[in-house]
């Protein structure tokens, strides 16, 4: 078995390489603030919201947890085009994954609303807060606070599994990283560059986590303890 | 002397529950009254009523002039009339002891952020704890939250203060220090209606003494009749909640 590594034949595509990490990180950083927006609305509706609009939330959480992120890019790309409505390929792909990330959100930040004692809404209440008021000063950051490490680990995952939307033809990385191996027949060198660019990725995603958390949190940060 | 609250044959239940069975009593302004009884007797259904985290089912219910059996009741001002302190102190976590008291003029009076904090600096002066306006509430012992607790309903300058057994969950070297803050309160004019298992308390600062028992208020007075019941239930009650 002799095999000549050649990563040089892979790295000439440096150029490349940095547009699909720019689009990964372009479309994960859309995602990630329009899913927490989402996530957060859906998850103070489905606890506290009308019941028909508990209902509608519930049935967007459920149906979206329980069908592949793959079968919703098709879908919202190709399949909603035979009816007329096109969007483009990149739009479409980021709008996939803004719908699939916020239905996560809904449901780990419910549980951190859930955690939160009645007797914080009663106090709010009574000191004259309307609801509004309420869940956006005394109830949403603690209860962020209580889920951010799964919130963390989730949008992680996202950045991840954004790669499957190359398979409907955006050229982020995993997509342009192909397209090079297409040209080069490097598969071996190609993979590993390529784990090495996500595994760098994550490490960054994680990292702005840690510092958006210290922005948001500033009683974490002085005190170090958990809530 | 006009009564601030009147409670006329007030009902509620919960489910097949009748907790409160017609109650009746009045306070008047300035007035500190202090409901005592078993529990399950209904006193602190009775208090939660009286800010309208209960709905009352019958009787009525008059609070600073707000109609509480009605449906239609501005509960919006009526929470800036009536202030109320809960057992488990209930602070908000993520913010500090300011901007805990804070938070209510900032968002309900629309004050901006000077104004809302010489208030805070007056009532946090109020309950002696000057040194801690920068702390979490973890940072405190319960008694210092608890204080903080009594600031925080301060800040919104309410006509009645509810204090719902605000120091059952405190040792006895804290509660001390609460009592002392509520004290305070009463000598300076506060209306405040109290449910309480501090019977010495309510001897020294009670000028009314209710007595619930079964939903109902079974015997009512002066403090005096701490001293002198009328009901045998009361004096049981009374000598029971001496051993402890």
């Amino acid at each position: 078995m002799t095999y000549n590594f050649d990563f040089g034949a892979v790295l000439a595509y440096w150029p490349l390489l940095l547009e699909g990490v720019w689009t990964t990180l372009r479309l994960t950083l859309f995602a990630t603030v329009f899913g927490i927006l989402i996530g957060a609305f859906c998850a103070i509706t489905r606890t506290d919201g009308p019941a028909g609009a508990r209902w509608v939330v519930s049935l967007y959480v459920e149906f979206i947890r329980n069908t592949p992120l793959l079968v919703q890019s098709y879908f919202l790309i190709f399949g909603i085009a035979s009816m007329g409505i096109r969007l483009p390929i990149l739009l479409g792909a980021t709008l996939a994954l803004t719908v699939n990330i916020g239905a996560y959100t809904t449901e780990i930040v419910r549980a951190g609303i859930e955690s939160i004692h009645r007797g914080q809404l009663e106090a709010a209440t009574c000191l004259g807060l309307s609801r509004t008021q309420t869940y956006l000063h005394v109830i949403i950051r603690p209860a962020l606070e209580r889920v951010y490490p799964a919130l963390s680990s989730q949008y992680v995952l996202l950045m991840l599994a954004s790669s499957i939307v190359s398979s409907v033809g955006v050229e982020e990385l995993f997509g342009i990283s192909n397209r090079i191996q297409s040209e080069t027949y490097r598969n071996f060198e190609i993979f590993v560059v390529l784990g090495i660019i996500y595994l760098l990725l994550a490490v960054v995603v994680r990292a702005g986590f840690t510092l958006l958390g210290l922005a948001m949190f500033p009683r974490r940060r002085r005190l170090g303890t958990p809530l | 002397m006009s009564p601030i609250v009147e409670l006329k044959d007030v009902r509620k239940s919960f489910g097949d529950l009748e907790v409160l069975k017609g109650v009746t009593f009045d306070v008047n302004r300035g007035e500190v009254a202090a409901i005592i009884g078993q529990s399950g007797s209904g006193k602190s259904t009775a208090l939660r009523c009286m800010d309208r985290l209960e709905t009352i089912q019958g009787g009525s219910m008059l609070i600073c002039g707000h109609e509480l059996h009605d449906d239609d009741v501005d509960l919006k001002s009526l929470r800036r009339d009536v202030g109320i302190v809960f057992q488990s102190y209930n602070l908000f976590p993520h913010l500090t002891v300011a901007q805990n008291i804070m938070l209510a003029p900032r968002m309900v009076k629309g004050m901006k952020q000077r104004q809302a904090r010489e208030i805070a600096d007056t009532v946090i002066a109020k309950v002696g704890l000057r040194e801690k306006m920068d702390c979490y509430p973890e940072q405190l012992s319960g008694g210092q939250q608890q204080r903080v607790a009594i600031a925080r309903s301060l800040a919104m300058e309410p006509k009645l203060m509810l204090f719902d057994e605000v120091t059952s969950a405190l040792d006895p070297q804290l509660t001390g220090e609460v009592l002392r803050v509520m004290e305070q309160l009463a000598a300076d004019g506060m209306t405040m209606i109290l449910v309480t298992h501090e019977m010495a308390f309510a001897r020294k600062v009670a000028d009314r003494v209710i007595y619930m028992r079964d939903g109902k208020v079974h015997e009512m007075g002066s403090s005096d009749i701490l001293r002198t019941p009328a009901t045998p239930e009361l004096a049981a009650f009374v000598s029971e909640s001496a051993e402890h």
